[in-house]
């Protein structure tokens, strides 16, 4: 067991060290770039066998990566924000391919003004693109995660590609205690890749000319949504087995913390659901019956298991650090619609906290459940969308 | 490929992919061995491949009409006019 | 090495019964593609007419494994790709079939930095000088004085020196061709994948639907745009520019054949005013210039 203090970059760079990736393909952007100076770094000491391309853009990124993992190697690259939005094009294009690859995203807001913290808004941006998303809470899950999502998008039972988000800063640039997992124990967890195709010179195959029948071609988009359905199971089985060599389980695609009593749910994703579980004790120890769903995959969203948790609740709280303009946050959409299609009647309140990387402490998180829940008790409630800017600035 | 990705955007070589596009000609070929000289440059540069050379007992160069579209470059870069362009119909 | 008409590989690369219209020099220029490289070929084809030309899906009318790609991604892609096969070991030649489009404007940023980086790859720039597939739109390669659909009156800027800016780029190996020439593309094309490193190759391909000439006339016009020295055919290596052999007598001024015989032909030149062909004739003068200068 070797536990080294490990920024949650430099966590995502040993995991992929771990994973035997061969291709890294990024461009620079704060504050992403410790992760490839640390491939960089570990390629060029022979640490790590792979080649590194030091592109000219993050559209050229995620190019490349894709390029070399349609030409069968497992590829990597890593993005934020501004990045992830200029190679937007190539991410639906990736999906579409069913070529699987992993991408870390610190995720960062999106300007103007010019901005470096964090929020969801560059990750939720890509929801409806197809690839597996989800973000970590600390740093040992972002090791964790990036070597499970190897496992799970190279399984031909879902053959897409996956992101693994970590907070700009809170994570990517805090150091915490992380175990690295020896290399036989990666070896063993991760089988040799596999991929539906390969680009080889061996057959005359083609890949992405226009559809005869436009039938087929929205066949290929249900079997993206398909895919993903089906790697639920995939990605339980995944932190099960993980579980077995490791000790370390996530609970797949969702964790649950204090839920077996609680009437009231805090719904939230990221590194600010750590806060979140201070908050659930504090509110614990005034006598709340909260409980904390943390949602660790958007997508597949895990519609069943996050209605089987909040059927009998009394209130849910869903806390955004991003939010759809003009709608709500894209965490409460979903699980709002969701739980409606499950028959489930339980109101549910939208918090939008934490944007632009307005810091919010777990206290902050403790007062704001309180007020809502205080608000809701007395039939008062105002509003079930709220922006919280911190203190006791609540705007209903 | 995979038992359950069951809806791939690839595609496989095929002749005539856009149809049998000879019917798209105004104007046809028309090969006259006893000029030909054999030098395969209609061959070179028919933009679809419909020539082929050295392969028929009919004459040297022939023409697969399912195909040829009647652009005309074969007849226009033979250097001895064995290739004439005529009407379709 | 002077490749032999009568050596070239009968096999069909490019399949009969394109989507490609009548006489396009691009579905030329892929049947030469399949003659000088054959199967180790795997063509990255950014959108542009190829994308078209193919056909419809399940069927392909290239008969080579082809990775279709996002508009600008060609050059990065193929940087991936050729990665991926060094690494397995497989003896692939990647190959970017790239338009005017692709190659010059939105995909500039892209093919500069896989020059930069000289990653193993082929660049061909399939130059019909416009964006053809979307309808005849100006391209910055569209010549000075051309009409397109948004130069109505025909455009004002010069054509873009893309094989110039690739040479400053110092990667092993640039060279221009043109579809009237396929012995000298070939030869090119074969020299270009012996080669390690970024290779680019600029192709001349008059494009009868968006030119506004006759089907017929595809080869008679590339042909023309060499003898009258508005094309010029050569190669360069570590920046020393070889003239061609087929443009070696154009070398010569006086032996260059005026250049409306090459403009009249072109409906899209029809607006050109005496004070445009004489803008015309300096640049082609310059191009000379600078070219010579190099080699």
């Amino acid at each position: 067991m070797v536990v080294k203090p490990l920024t949650g970059n430099y966590a995502v760079a040993w995991a992929v060290k771990l994973a035997k990736v061969k291709v890294i393909a990024a461009y620079p952007i704060t504050p992403q770039t410790t992760i490839v100076e640390k491939l960089s770094e570990f390629a060029e000491r022979g640490l790590l066998d792979a080649k590194v391309i030091r592109v000219d853009s993050e559209f050229s990124a995620l190019a490349a990566t894709w390029g070399a993992a349609a030409g069968g190697v497992r590829a990597f690259t890593a993005t934020s924000s501004h990045g992830l939005l200029y190679m937007h094009e190539v991410v639906w294009w990736v999906a579409g391919s069913r070529i699987p690859l992993v991408m870390a995203i610190v995720t960062r807001t999106i300007g103007p003004p010019w901005n470096i913290w964090t929020d969801h808004s560059d990750i939720m941006d890509q929801r409806d693109t197809g690839w597996i998303i989800m973000m970590a809470e600390h740093n040992q899950e972002v090791l964790d995660s990036v070597i499970q999502l190897y496992r799970i998008t190279e399984d031909p039972r879902v053959y897409l590609p996956g992101i693994v988000g970590l907070d700009a800063f809170i994570l990517s640039h805090t150091t915490e205690p992380v175990d690295i997992p020896p290399q036989e124990l990666v070896d063993s967890y991760l089988p040799p890749r596999r991929q539906p195709y390969v680009m080889t010179i061996k057959e005359p195959l083609i890949m992405g000319n226009i559809p005869a029948d436009l039938k087929w071609n929205m066949k290929m988009r249900w079997d993206i949504h398909a895919s993903l359905i089906r790697a639920k199971e995939v990605i339980e089985e995944a932190d099960r087995e993980w579980y077995k060599l490791t000790g370390r389980s996530y609970g797949g695609l969702i964790e649950c913390y204090k839920c077996d009593d609680a009437k009231t749910y805090i719904i939230g994703m990221g590194a600010w659901v750590g806060d979140m579980r201070d908050a659930v004790d504090r509110l614990r120890d005034e006598g709340y019956d909260v409980g904390l769903i943390k949602v660790r995959f958007i997508r597949p969203f895990p519609d069943d298991k996050i209605a089987s948790v909040v059927k009998n609740a009394k209130l849910c709280i869903v806390f955004d650090r991003s939010i759809s303009a003009g709608s709500a946050g894209p965490l409460f959409l979903d699980v709002a619609s969701h739980i409606h299609r499950y028959g489930i009647n339980v109101p549910v309140v939208n918090v939008l906290a934490g944007l632009t990387g307005l810091d919010v402490t777990s206290n902050e998180i403790a007062y704001v459940v309180k007020k809502i829940y205080d608000s809701f008790e007395k039939g008062e409630l105002r509003n079930n969308i709220v922006w919280y800017f911190g203190g006791d600035e609540l705007w209903w | 490929m995979s038992e359950y990705v069951k809806y791939l955007p690839l595609a496989k070589p095929k002749i005539g992919v856009a149809g049998k596009t000879g019917s798209w000609r105004t104007e046809k070929p028309i090969y006259d061995p006893s000029k030909c000289i054999k030098c395969d440059l209609c061959w070179l540069h028919c933009p679809e491949g419909t020539i082929d050379v050295g392969v028929s007992e009919n004459g040297y160069v022939r023409i697969d009409y399912d195909y040829c579209k009647g652009c005309g470059i074969c007849a226009n870069v033979c250097p001895v006019k064995a290739i004439s362009m005529v009407p379709e119909r | 090495m002077v490749v032999a008409i009568k050596t070239l590989p009968k096999e069909k690369y490019f399949l009969p019964g394109s989507a490609a219209c009548p006489g396009c020099p691009e579905a030329m220029g892929l049947r030469y593609v399949g003659m000088a490289l054959g199967k180790k070929a795997i063509i990255v084809v950014p959108a542009g007419c190829t994308s078209v030309i193919q056909g419809l899906a399940p069927g392909c009318a290239v008969n080579l494994p082809v990775l279709n790609v996002p508009f600008a991604s060609a050059d990065a892609v193929a940087s991936g790709l050729a990665a991926a096969k060094e690494i397995i070991g497989e003896d692939a030649v990647i190959v970017v079939w790239a338009g005017d489009g692709a190659t010059a404007d939105i995909g500039f940023g892209p093919l500069s930095g896989a020059a930069e980086r000289n990653d193993n790859i082929v660049h061909i720039c399939v130059d019909n000088e416009a964006y053809m597939n979307t309808g005849i739109q100006r391209s910055s390669l569209t010549p000075y004085g051309a009409w397109t659909t948004t130069t109505w009156t025909g455009k004002k800027e010069a054509k873009k020196e893309l094989p110039l800016i690739m040479i400053a780029h110092k990667v092993p190996y640039v060279a221009t061709a043109s579809i009237g020439y396929p012995t000298d593309f070939i030869q090119k094309l074969r020299k270009a994948a012996s080669i390690k490193g970024f290779k680019y190759i600029h192709l001349h391909a008059p494009c009868p639907t968006g030119w506004r000439f006759d089907p017929s006339k595809t080869v008679e016009m590339a042909r023309l745009a060499v003898e009258t020295g508005m094309w010029i055919l050569f190669e360069a290596e570590k920046g020393k520019v070889r003239i061609s052999p087929f443009s070696k007598p154009y070398v010569d001024k006086s032996k260059r054949k005026p250049i409306e015989q090459y403009l009249r032909l072109q409906g899209r030149f029809r607006g050109i005013t005496k004070e445009d062909i004489k803008i015309l004739e300096r640049m082609v003068d310059e191009a000379w210039e600078i070219l010579l200068k190099l080699t």
